[in-house]
């Protein structure tokens, strides 16, 4: 399998990512700088976490311009799958891959903590490890992760089953306490219509490797390992 | 005509005396320039003059102290070829006036110390004291500080894994925010400033110059008054994205061999990083301003040379490295100028439009520089409080005693503060905030290095000597609590005002203090900072000697152990002797009317400090204890508390049966004491007995609440909620 991790100047969780897919994967990523257009053919491309180009005018909005963006939006289109974690689930709906936006937390304040989270659909490839209404724990680090979206994109998300995770309290319950920033129906991650682009809030690499103190994350990389190995 | 007036001299923070040095220097009368760099370079931030005296008295080296105090930052051996690069540093004059920027532009301040010597950043620390929590001003504060912390280090991806926070009435007018930055580099890759090679060229990278920050050094080096309030504008702006840049482009300069001397513009931004540069080489510097990248139109050469805008760093290249240099910073889109040569005068020589406006000689510019041994007088011995005395007013159970405390501002929990630094990217952060000290792994590795911040200025006030080596000791302390062996410490020093001696006396018993500790625990001091004039209108804060502490784990996987509770059913152990001190203590301090923050502190017998720590880092070391956790403010009830929380597991405490009142020894603060777990007690009180340390079993683990004695109870859900409330309460709608 070859993985491309998109570099900004302003990423900070790419190295995070990297070991993560290292660990499940035996072989290292392709660290692709953001300014160069020509991205190599791979089969999963990550946008990771961080602050992109500083995120001062609205987070991902400026990532969203940048030329390898744009050649990732054609590679999603193709059917490629497209992971965006944190600063990567806003460019990804910056560049319009994903529906709604992610407003400031309805604290006001930056949270970094773990939360639970349920998976609402393991039937994808990210989510091949996980089983239909598990409970995982992995951290959130954001300023702006309020996801929103109008009442019409809800619905269709509910509908076509796009909801990939939820925030919820440790027995899976998804309740207004268990949501730590105020997200629309608790959404912590979507998909696309193809179900081969996701976008989520928490930082699945920051807990695959069990000395970090959890492991949940993990089966994230082994899935897409897994399933993308198979498809060669 | 004269063109420096008397009143030039006074604006620029000059005494008459130290002006006429500086005609004696000069041979005649300065330029304006001149004198702007004379008053930054002489003044108490960039100079030390009232400390450094004081300061050569501390211990600094080590076999393991690669690089002592002296350069941006100290640096010490941690093996398999690495070192550790760490420094604290104060903005606390800057982040009482504007908070969020102060705060921020601290964090971003030290991360270049760190990384202009060629380590990756890994880890953020930062010690904060605030004023009293009713004051009007506190909350905004603390907000403002925090969020600005958190700001700068969540932006540039460097996780922020720990510190502490303090309430104190005496900070009402003087708040203080000491970051410190700890980075890893290979041994030999460490970039140092002394500028070399005649004819070599200097070059300006970063951001460019604007006009933010002039004389915040100056401002820096004097008490507040009212109006401090008009001095916003001598804050500067941070830009975390810009730091991320300049971060990532220097390492990937450093890893070729073009950089021969690098050093970051921090405080008096161009004047004190072209002195250090060219004092340290033994070289001159000449610089054409005109090609210095300015922000703003008109700039004079004053501005220029006296600007503190963030995020920009000086040095010296290899001749014909220049354009590949360029394209590293052009590609990070960062300003890259060559500005000036290294020169064999010993002279900053400055040019502007064509015209030379500034010669000054640089030797002694530097080695000229005001050094005061200002009078002092020693704090004069507080008196030692009795036991029942104390007691006397305080009457209450144990585990109600224990709520109040634990939800007092100064011991409840801090997950409000931590919860906005992002503390685990970077993916290598082994305990996350909240225990004794935070452990971050060596990136690839299986070692890591224990990080930790401490100082009790309620003890320093009292006794400074005694508090100087509390300071020092409880670093050492909580480093071994986490099975680390202690290594070396930076210290940050505040105070008030140095004119006043019993501020130097202050000042004085600490450094005594220190010394003391740093000697008998081969714990040296590689890196500092001190800032004086914490005083408005008259009133100091409490003396402050903060302790950033660093220690080495070899291996993650079996040298540490867990801070919280792990298994029900285990014997508690209690290492260290127990007199029930309570001068100073925060029971005292919570409950007591006519004894609060009376008394003497809780001496620190190093012998037994040393002897106490490493017995118990060999049990860690040796996987002989489950947990461990220091004894530290509010004794060893409060120890026990938080290891029940941090564990989710209750447990018994049982009373003294002889001798020290239940009160004293439950809150006492004696100090060189530890708490582990274990489920083989005999076989350690044993080794402890032929150790010739202190040990005692004091309960056991287990159950959903915690018992003191014959069954005051109180269950961990209350204790929980009285812990986690007083923040997010105090700081709800600000």
């Amino acid at each position: 399998m070859k993985a491309a991790v998109i570099v900004s100047p302003g990423s900070n969780c790419d190295r995070d990512v990297q070991v993560a897919l290292q660990q499940s994967a035996g072989s290292e990523p392709i660290m692709h700088w953001h300014g160069d257009a020509n991205l190599p053919d791979v089969d999963l491309i990550i946008v990771p976490g961080g602050f992109a180009y500083g995120d001062y005018l609205r987070a991902g909005a400026l990532a969203a311009q940048s030329p390898v963006i744009q050649e990732v939006v054609a590679r999603a289109n193709k059917g490629v799958p497209v992971l965006g974690i944190c600063n990567g689930f806003q460019i990804l709906t910056e560049c319009g891959l994903l529906p709604g936006v992610l407003m400031r937390n309805a604290g006001l304040k930056f949270i970094c903590r773990d939360v639970d989270l349920r998976v609402e659909a393991a039937d994808t490839v990210f989510t091949l490890d996980y089983m239909d209404g598990q409970v995982i724990r992995i951290p959130v680090a954001h300023n702006e992760g309020n996801y929103f979206a109008d009442d019409a994109t809800l619905n269709r998300l509910d509908g076509e089953d796009r909801v990939a995770f939820r925030y919820c309290s440790p027995e899976g319950r998804v309740t207004d306490s268990a949501n730590p920033n105020g997200a629309a129906r608790n959404i912590a991650g979507i998909l696309n219509e193809g179900r081969n682009v996701l976008g989520m809030m928490p930082h699945p690499e920051r807990l695959a490797d069990p000395m970090l103190g959890g492991n949940d994350g993990r089966p994230m990389f082994d899935g897409l390992v897994e399933a993308l190995v198979a498809t060669e | 005509m004269s063109e420096i007036t008397p009143e030039i001299v006074g604006e620029h923070g000059l005494t008459p005396e130290e002006y006429q040095r500086v005609l004696r220097i000069m041979g005649r009368e300065p330029k304006m320039t001149e004198l702007g760099i004379f008053s930054v370079m002489w003044s108490e931030h960039c100079s030390y003059k009232s400390s450094k005296f004081w300061l050569k008295k501390l211990p600094t080296e080590a076999p393991w102290v690669i690089c002592g105090p002296g350069e941006n930052a100290g640096v010490i051996d941690i093996g398999e070829g690495k070192a550790c690069i760490f420094k604290m540093e104060s903005h606390n004059h800057p982040s009482f006036i504007e908070p969020y920027q102060g705060a921020a532009t601290g964090v971003g301040g030290i991360l270049r110390d760190i990384f202009t010597m060629g380590a990756r950043p890994v880890a953020n620390m930062n010690a904060l004291r605030f004023g009293a929590p009713e004051h009007p001003k506190t909350r905004h504060l603390v907000g403002g500080v925090v969020a600005g912390i958190g700001g700068y280090g969540n932006c540039i991806g460097i996780p922020t894994v720990g510190g502490e926070v303090n309430f104190d009435p005496s900070y009402n007018g003087n708040i203080l925010v000491n970051a410190m930055t700890v980075g890893i580099a290979d041994t030999d890759k460490i970039f140092y400033s002394a500028a070399a090679g005649i004819g070599n060229p200097v070059v300006y990278v970063g951001s460019k110059t604007g006009r933010d920050g002039i004389h915040g050094a100056t401002m820096a080096s004097a008490e507040f008054d009212d109006d401090s309030e008009e001095k916003r504008p001598t804050v500067q702006v941070g830009d975390p994205f810009t730091e991320k840049l300049l971060l990532e482009a220097c390492l990937e300069l450093m890893a070729t061999d073009a950089i021969i001397a690098i050093q970051d513009m921090g405080a008096a931004g161009l004047t004190s990083s072209s002195v250090e540069m060219s004092d340290k080489g033994g070289v001159g510097i000449e610089f054409d301003l005109d090609r210095v990248p300015v922000r703003e139109e008109a700039m004079t050469p004053y501005e220029i040379m006296l600007s503190e805008s963030q995020e920009r760093m000086l040095m010296v290249l290899k001749p014909g490295r220049e354009n590949m240099a360029r394209k590293i910073f052009e590609k990070w889109e960062l300003d890259f100028a060559i500005i000036g040569t290294v020169t064999d005068t010993n002279r900053l020589v400055l040019k502007s439009g064509g015209e030379e406006i500034c010669n000054i000689p640089v030797p002694p510019l530097v080695a000229e520089a005001p050094e005061y041994e200002r009078p002092w007088v020693a704090t004069p011995p507080p008196r030692v409080l009795a036991i029942d005395d104390a007691l006397a007013d305080i009457n209450i159970a144990p585990t109600d005693a224990l709520a109040r405390l634990v939800a007092s501002p100064d011991l409840c929990s801090r997950r409000w503060v931590w919860e906005q630094y992002d503390h685990m990217v970077m993916a290598d952060t082994l305990r996350r905030p909240g225990a004794d000290a935070a452990i971050v792994r060596v990136h690839g590795t299986d070692r890591a290095l224990a990080i930790t911040t401490d100082c009790t200025p309620r003890y320093c006030v009292a006794d400074p000597v005694q508090g100087g080596r509390q300071a020092v000791a409880e670093a050492w302390r909580n480093l071994t609590a986490s099975g680390a062996k202690p290594l070396a410490i930076t210290d940050n020093m505040n105070f008030g005002n140095p004119e006043r001696p019993e501020i130097m006396g202050q000042f004085a018993g600490c450094i005594e203090g220190m010394t003391d500790a740093c000697l008998a625990l081969d714990f040296p001091v590689v890196s500092g900072n001190v800032s004086l004039y914490n005083e408005t209108n008259g009133t100091g804060i409490l003396p402050t000697p903060a302790i950033g502490g660093v220690g080495l784990i070899e291996d993650v996987n079996n040298d540490t152990t867990s801070a919280g509770f792990t298994a029900e059913g285990e014997a508690i152990l209690l290492i260290g002797n127990t007199s029930g001190h309570l001068g100073r203590s925060m029971l005292l301090r919570v409950f007591s009317d006519n004894y609060r923050d009376a008394g003497a502190p809780p001496p620190v017998d190093l012998e037994a400090e040393r002897r106490n720590g490493d017995f118990v880092r060999d049990l860690i070391v040796g996987d002989r204890v489950s947990a461990c956790h220091d004894v530290s403010d509010g004794g060893l009830l409060v120890a026990a508390a938080e290891m029940a929380l941090l564990g989710s597991i209750g447990a018994e405490i049982s009373l003294p049966t002889t001798g020290i009142p239940a009160f004293a020894w439950l809150f006492g603060e004696d100090q060189s004491r530890y708490i582990t777990t274990t489920s083989a007690p005999e076989e350690v009180l044993t080794a402890a007995n032929s150790a010739g340390v202190p040990a005692i079993m004091i309960g056991t683990t287990g159950g959903p609440q915690l018992t003191v004695g014959d069954g005051n109870s109180i269950s961990l859900l209350e204790l929980r909620n009285a812990h986690e409330s007083w923040f997010p309460e105090y700081m709800a709608d600000v």
